[in-house]
């Protein structure tokens, strides 16, 4: 019901004011129980402080193996609007998943998998301490500096560029990738479930982008295979580089850009409001060891970073009547990607999946984007 | 005395259109950015043509300037906005004063490879003055986004409804300043 969304941060906090990590963890616990059916609950991993990470699972039953939708949020402590579109997502989701058909009909083949709040320590942090907190709270050099940025700490050509060795620094990349307790747990449950996922989305503010791979670079890690489309009809597929003269081969990073921009026209139909649409690399800033970027180098076909509203007025900062019109719009938007998503690969409704049909769905709107493009 | 030629090397020249956002309409502007590549310490030159009008804002100006000028005690105040980006009615402006002063700050302080964001005003006083204009000593919070570094930053800023605005004073703080 809409009055457990008080839409002050975080999402569940009442006039009394509860402590946000109670009343993230009590909003997880009354989601599974009023959903129980759809939503389950299930251990990620513990932080640096201990405290326990859970993701929450909404999945159709059904005797379908169904392929898998990934969301996160809070990897940055400061940026609040991220926990807060995590809880309208699912809110939005269970709300509407009988009504919506555009909902049912994803639900029957995807499953999503929705992370809260990943950097709880910072998060919490954030709340009683800086307001501006970005990275986690690991201790380094006796306790005489904090934090790692989580976003600077996976296995994506770490350590490489727009990262500092220094812990005083806000992008210090940590001793070495995936060294942090957060990056770890999330880390190893996406590899040991990646041939399931289809999409990787991790949500940041500020600056109103959709973003592609890679941080430091336009192109896929020379010695990285190449993830392609297929013009004509197969699915999507990894080759090794410079291998094959397939003339219908379309290098995913095209395909992503392409639903990216659907998704941005979706976004800028509710409000006006404009994101941008590119690689890290050429609109914002060179980084290393991005989540998104490893979460594409390890397979998953469509990986998206989403930078919230706004653009800097207020920054991370965003005054409580923007939540939810910033929540409604970003849910067009990674609703799209889900669309698109859930289309491609599982066309013709609720169809078991063959290369036949999917080749041919994918033959036509591939078509189509040439043509107009 | 600065060879010619050597200036042309070390700058470099960007030419901008954009919209600006007025109260309830957009102006179209103009504007020439020139980065002195050769020496970081100074500040980009930037020239800039408005096309058309700003509305005017001397109503809301003598607002403020009366409400502050009929204060008993000097104004203080602290984290504006707060965590939850409330701003009170009566600190709206004492936060808008801060982010047009914080845009000289920034100003001064750019680089090709900088880009900086107003985030916070830690704390603010109001500084007696005998004349006609209004003094604040302003802590504020900048974001810097490719260090992603929050960055205290100290300013004398001067005011007065017909003068506008000054930065007579600045320095950047170091980064636990402002506990």
């Amino acid at each position: 019901s809409s009055c457990v969304f008080c839409l002050s941060y975080p999402l569940g906090m009442t006039a009394a004011g509860l402590r946000c990590r109670k009343s993230i963890y009590q909003w997880m616990t009354q989601i599974q129980k009023s959903n129980s059916k759809l939503v389950t609950q299930h251990y990620l991993g513990k932080t640096i402080e201990n405290r326990t990470m859970y993701y929450l699972q909404i999945s159709q039953p059904s005797d379908k193996t169904k392929k898998i939708i990934w969301m996160d949020c809070g990897i940055h402590a400061r940026e609040w609007i991220s926990p807060a579109f995590c809880q309208w997502f699912v809110k939005e989701i269970l709300q509407n998943y009988k009504s919506d058909p555009r909902i049912s009909r994803f639900l029957k083949n995807l499953d999503l998998y929705i992370l809260p709040v990943l950097n709880i320590d910072g998060y919490i942090y954030s709340w009683e301490k800086d307001r501006l907190w970005r990275k986690n709270r690991s201790p380094h050099m006796n306790g005489t500096c904090y934090g790692t940025d989580l976003n600077r700490n996976f296995n994506s050509s770490w350590g490489s560029i727009g990262v500092s060795y220094n812990c005083s620094s806000e992008i210090f990349c940590g001793s070495g990738p995936e060294s942090e307790p957060e990056t770890r747990a999330m880390a190893q449950f996406i590899e040991r479930k990646k041939s399931d996922i289809l999409c990787y989305l991790t949500i940041h503010s500020y600056g109103q982008y959709i973003l592609t791979p890679y941080g430091s670079t336009t192109k896929p890690p020379s010695n990285s295979e190449e993830l392609v489309g297929d013009k004509n009809f197969g699915p999507l597929k990894i080759i090794a580089k410079g291998t094959g003269t397939d003339d219908n081969a379309v290098p995913i990073l095209d395909l992503q850009m392409h639903v990216a921009k659907k998704a941005s026209a979706a976004l800028m139909g509710k409000y006006g409001t404009r994101y941008e649409v590119g690689s890290t690399s050429l609109i914002l800033y060179s980084n290393s060891g991005s989540s998104r970027d490893w979460a594409h180098m390890i397979g998953i076909p469509f990986s998206y970073t989403f930078e919230l509203r706004d653009k800097g007025s207020h920054g991370f900062v965003l005054p409580p009547d923007q939540i939810q019109p910033t929540c409604e719009e970003t849910m067009l938007a990674v609703t799209t990607i889900i669309d698109y998503i859930d289309q491609k690969y599982f066309p013709g409704g609720a169809v078991m999946l063959t290369s036949g049909s999917l080749g041919l769905s994918l033959c036509l709107s591939v078509v189509l984007t040439w043509t107009v493009s | 005395m600065q060879n010619d030629s050597f200036n042309k090397i070390n700058v470099l020249h960007y030419h901008l259109e954009l919209v600006l956002e007025d109260i309830d309409s957009t102006v179209n502007c103009t504007a020439e950015v020139l980065y002195h590549l050769g020496n970081k310490n100074i500040a980009p030159d930037v020239q800039f043509t408005i096309e058309g009008e700003l509305k005017n804002t001397d109503e809301a100006d003598n607002i403020f300037y009366s409400q502050i000028k009929s204060l008993e005690k000097e104004l203080v105040a602290e984290n504006i906005p707060d965590s939850h980006g409330h701003v009170s009615p009566e600190m709206e402006p004492i936060r808008l004063l801060a982010w047009v002063a914080s845009g000289y700050v920034m100003w001064q302080n750019s680089t090709e490879n900088t880009k900086f964001q107003f985030a916070q005003i830690k704390h603010v006083k109001q500084v007696k003055r005998s004349d006609e204009y209004l003094e604040f000593d302003y802590m504020i919070l900048l974001h810097e986004m490719v260090s992603q570094e929050i960055i205290p930053w100290q300013m004398t800023v001067l005011w007065h409804p017909q003068h506008g605005v000054q930065v007579t004073q600045d320095s950047r703080q170091p980064k636990h300043a402002s506990e």
